[in-house]
């Protein structure tokens, strides 16, 4: 902690700062904060739009759609969508939403917000390396919003561009300079969340404040912090996963490409195996699954335990399972695998990890519960999206034992079964933590609150219509409907699916346009909300000690010390008075009372 | 009845906002307006909570209703009982969960919204509490486990006993061929390098190779019902997957090297097509068919049950129609079928591997 003496006392000087160096070029943690919040939002809403296009092609095929022609042009001839834009939206969807969205837009804004915030620290250990990973970040996402204007197309070959359909630009036009721009935008994507995350794991271990011992840890810093570690042991497997697929593409190298004879022509690759790109793509590619739901698993068990006026139930089991799950999501990758014909073998071995997983997301399942029960749950918005998650993650985390099962894979395997299970489990679930950060900690980062009642339009619209989009498609995939068709007419077999197809998209589409209430809501607030005070949810953990205004090094003054966990709701003393009379909340920097005992918890 | 759905949820999703309107202009009415939950918010959405209960059981009841009939059929395949035996047990258990947990996560939402002046227990942890929900799955999961991995261990041994038929499903943009061994039963070796389009060698069989001559290549498959079939797999271009629903079957298609799957089909075509389920879901699509094909759509003629292997995997812009017809017959009709086919060698085919 020397690094940071000089900053223990607040600085009475204060640089001049110009508006580039406060709001563009920002070293502050919040502004960097804000910086991938609003980046991931305007991705997310290109993210969100391109699924409602396509959900609309799935269930009206082949009709014709002014609004098609008018963002398509020439890929929806007289407003009908192309079967080739169709793959390039359903991939550039999931790409977006993945990375861009659920990893940056969520873990690179509530890391970035909350690390130094929770422990107690001036910023982040590096506030430079931070600075260079937003803007990493952000290159990244122009380079992958400009693919989408090219005239090959952007790329096509799924969110996972197997090759050799992502190798071979012969094989489809999207695999063209659209894949060139995919990789590089994924590469300098990678190397931003590199940064970041060695940022937040030495900020983490090094900046705590007195009093703050890991076992004092709010558990959203826990998930962050663990979070950081899945992504700089997995994401560089993605990097050389790229790095060589880069080298088949351009420079006649093998790595993944073996007697390949297409469009009348034999090419000279030889020796090469997809499925060692499979195994590196999914070596980064199930972890990414946890790297985007931990975040939001650790928000949300603070935001309940707030919300709830309760403890966490079962802190260290928490973290015992956040712990669990990410080093078994690191050997689970082979279950998207079972049938890529790789040895039965390892089918085996990857089934049972990952049953195993389940586990500990069983016991933090149980624990969410448990937090809530006997609570006085206030109902803040960012309540809602939190019991939401719950509801969401154990929906489509049980059908995550189907999927897990090498036998049962095999027939739903790439099915829409496949699509409804992940999109609920890690997909709306995420996006409940994210918007359920978005309205606890709105207050945090831009010292507004934001309306509450439009904020239970927004969330009641869009638990209904998850639910409405997601679970009849398990439906469909029991029908054996695949994945990434372009439309099911080929197959008289899936002629009655139309009816439930038409179900979901329209329950998609008014999902969609239930979220601009929130944009609405969210540019609104910034400008005109009401005013927030310090600690408006009444909450025990550090963020809520500092100035609604945001100052350089966050505390004016010493930094404070920590004294207990950030659980120290309803706590009585043995006459059931409240530990602080009159307040059923006890911060963290508050010392023990007299006769109050620390529990080990 | 689709238009009745959208109606119903529209008009559910207009009181909801109407609802909320309400609270929201009555929450106007205050000199201060609080942008955290008040009593009355906690109340409402407290009510929505367990409103929202009946909805997610709602939901199931009317997917189960309305769309169990969308299901596959019975399995056409030997291993195909048990798979779906232990999907239904998988389903089970599933199911008693997402009840269970559910009805505890939005009841207790619902029993124990806030109220000013209420306490919340203090309740921080109950090793035995965890001890229990930590060893239900643990010995739930190690049931299903061993049976998934008992069921697994059989279908992936892939084996010559029984005198399997081998056949070669050859994948490429955007269309599936399957080769039969031949009198012999045996592929002949084949390469990509080989192919020579001009001599209609399609999918670069050796010459020289005797096992060759005799092997067959068609663009539908028979299959004679009762006797094993050893798939190898190949493709020659990008990755694809045959994808045999029916038969609960699937295995991806890899560039470069041989994947294998196999499957005993018990029941024929025409036996299926005499299945209640699926003769209930023919009516069901032709009535559909009918309708579009009055309305001057084309491709709607009336459709007749058939085995079907899709492709699974991306594969480029035809991938949604990349297809092949799989006929399942008794041995007899498989011999006449197959003796009406040419060798790669250019003869007539013999009824294939005498028995």
């Amino acid at each position: 902690m020397s690094g940071t003496h000089e900053h223990d006392d607040d600085h009475g000087h204060h640089h001049k700062e110009t508006f580039i160096t406060k709001y563009i070029f920002s070293m502050d943690h919040k502004m960097i904060a804000k910086q991938y919040l609003i980046t991931g939002l305007i991705m997310g809403f290109i993210g969100i739009a391109m699924s409602l296009l396509f959900r609309m092609q799935l269930a009206w095929p082949g009709e014709s759609f002014p609004i098609f022609e008018a963002l398509l042009g020439k890929w929806a001839p007289g407003g009908v969508m192309d079967a080739d834009v169709y793959l390039a939206l359903v991939t550039m969807h999931g790409t977006i939403m993945v990375f861009f969205v659920l990893t940056a837009g969520l873990s690179g804004t509530f890391s970035n917000l909350l690390i130094p915030l929770q422990i107690g620290a001036r910023d982040m250990a590096s506030g430079l390396l931070n600075m260079i990973s937003y803007w990493l970040f952000f290159t990244s996402a122009v380079i992958m919003v400009i693919s989408l204007f090219i005239e090959s197309g952007p790329a096509a070959a799924g969110w996972t561009v197997y090759p050799p359909l992502s190798a071979l630009p012969m094989a489809q036009s999207g695999s063209g300079l659209g894949m060139t721009l995919w990789l590089c935008s994924m590469a300098i994507f990678i190397a931003s969340s590199l940064l970041g995350s060695l940022n937040y794991i030495v900020t983490v271990i090094n900046l705590r404040t007195k009093g703050m011992s890991m076992t004092r840890l709010p558990l959203t810093t826990w998930a962050l912090f663990v979070t950081a570690i899945i992504g700089v042991v997995s994401f560089p497997v993605l990097f050389s996963a790229a790095l060589l697929l880069i080298m088949d593409r351009s420079f006649g190298t093998s790595f993944f490409l073996s007697d390949i004879f297409i469009q009348g022509e034999v090419l000279h690759y030889q020796g090469g195996s997809p499925v060692l790109y499979e195994h590196l793509f999914w070596f980064l590619g199930h972890p990414e699954v946890y790297i985007v739901i931990l975040p939001a698993m650790g928000m949300v068990s603070d935001i309940m335990s707030t919300n709830s006026r309760k403890p966490i139930f079962g802190y260290r089991a928490m973290i015992m399972s956040i712990l669990a799950i990410a080093f078994l999501s690191t050997i689970v990758w082979g279950h998207h695998m079972f049938i890529s014909g790789m040895n039965p073998f390892l089918g085996s071995v990857f089934t049972f990890t990952t049953l195993l997983i389940a586990i500990p997301s069983a016991v933090k399942a149980f624990n969410w519960i448990t937090t809530i029960w006997k609570g006085n749950l206030q109902m803040n918005v960012a309540m809602l999206f939190s019991i939401g998650f719950v509801s969401t993650f154990i929906s489509g985390g049980l059908t995550g034992i189907v999927l897990g099962d090498s036998t049962l894979d095999i027939n739903v395997h790439d099915t829409y079964f496949v699509i409804a299970h992940f999109h609920l489990v890690m997909g709306i679930s995420a996006l409940y933590g994210l918007l359920a950060g978005v309205y606890h900690w709105f207050p945090k980062m831009f010292g507004k609150m934001m309306n509450k009642n439009l904020g239970y339009v927004h969330f009641w619209i869009t638990a209904v219509c998850a639910y409405g989009v997601f679970f009849p498609m398990h439906f469909v995939g029991m029908a054996g409907v695949p994945r990434r068709y372009y439309e099911n007419t080929a197959f008289p077999m899936f002629d009655e699916l139309t009816d439930l197809n038409i179900l979901i998209t329209v329950f998609a589409l008014i999902a969609g346009a239930a979220q601009l209430i929130f944009v609405g809501n969210f540019i609104y607030s910034i400008f005109y909300g009401k005013k927030a005070e310090q600690n408006p949810w009444k909450a025990t953990t550090l963020e809520w000690t500092t100035p609604v205004e945001h100052i350089h090094g966050n505390w004016p003054g010493a930094l404070p010390e920590v004294h207990r966990w950030a659980y120290d709701y309803s706590k009585t003393n043995e006459n059931g008075e409240y530990v602080l009379p009159g307040q059923d909340f006890v911060p963290q920097t508050v010392p023990l009372q007299d006769g109050e005992e620390e529990l080990a918890h | 009845m689709i238009t009745v759905l959208t109606i119903t949820v529209l008009v559910l999703i207009a009181i909801a906002i109407w609802q909320m309107t309400k609270i929201f202009e009555l929450s106007q009415l205050r000199a201060t307006k609080n942008e955290t939950a008040t009593d009355k918010d906690n109340k409402v959405n407290g009510y929505l909570m367990f409103a929202f209960l009946v909805f997610i059981y709602g939901i199931t009841i009317f997917s189960f209703y309305k769309y169990t009939k969308v299901l596959l059929p019975e399995a056409g395949s030997a291993h195909g009982a048990e798979y779906d035996d232990l999907m239904l047990l998988t389903m089970a258990i599933i199911f008693f969960v997402q009840t269970i947990t559910q009805f505890l996560l939005h009841y207790f939402a619902y029993k124990y919204r806030g109220e000013k002046g209420k306490k919340a227990l203090f309740y921080a942890d109950n090793h035995k509490l965890e001890f229990i929900w930590t060893i239900i799955p643990v010995i739930v999961l190690a049931g299903l486990i061993l049976w998934g991995l008992y069921t697994w261990t059989n279908i992936m041994d892939i084996n010559d006993d029984d005198d399997p038929l081998i056949v070669e499903l050859y994948a490429q943009q955007f269309n599936w061929t399957a080769r039969y061994g031949g009198e012999d039963n045996v592929l002949g070796e084949a390469n990509v390098r080989l192919i020579d389009i001009d001599n209609a060698n399609v999918l670069g069989l050796d010459d020289s190779d005797p096992n060759a001559t005799d092997d067959v290549i068609v663009k539908e498959l028979h299959l004679p019902v009762g006797r094993k079939v050893n798939f190898h797999m190949r493709s020659q271009d990008v990755l694809h997957s045959a994808f045999m629903p029916h038969f609960r079957a699937q295995m991806n298609c890899v560039p470069g090297m041989i994947t294998q799957f196999s499957f005993t089909p018990i029941r024929t075509t025409a036996d299926m097509r005499l299945d209640p389920d699926v003769i209930d879901k023919v009516k069901r699509a032709n009535k559909i068919r009918a309708k579009k094909a009055a309305a001057g759509i084309p491709n709607n003629d009336p459709w007749e049950y058939d085995y079907i292997l899709l492709c699974n995997k991306i594969c480029g812009k035809s991938h949604y129609n990349m297809q092949m017809k799989i006929i399942v017959e008794t041995q007899e009709e498989y011999d006449k079928w197959m003796a009406s086919q040419k060798t790669f060698g250019g003869n007539t085919a013999t009824g294939v591997a005498i028995q």
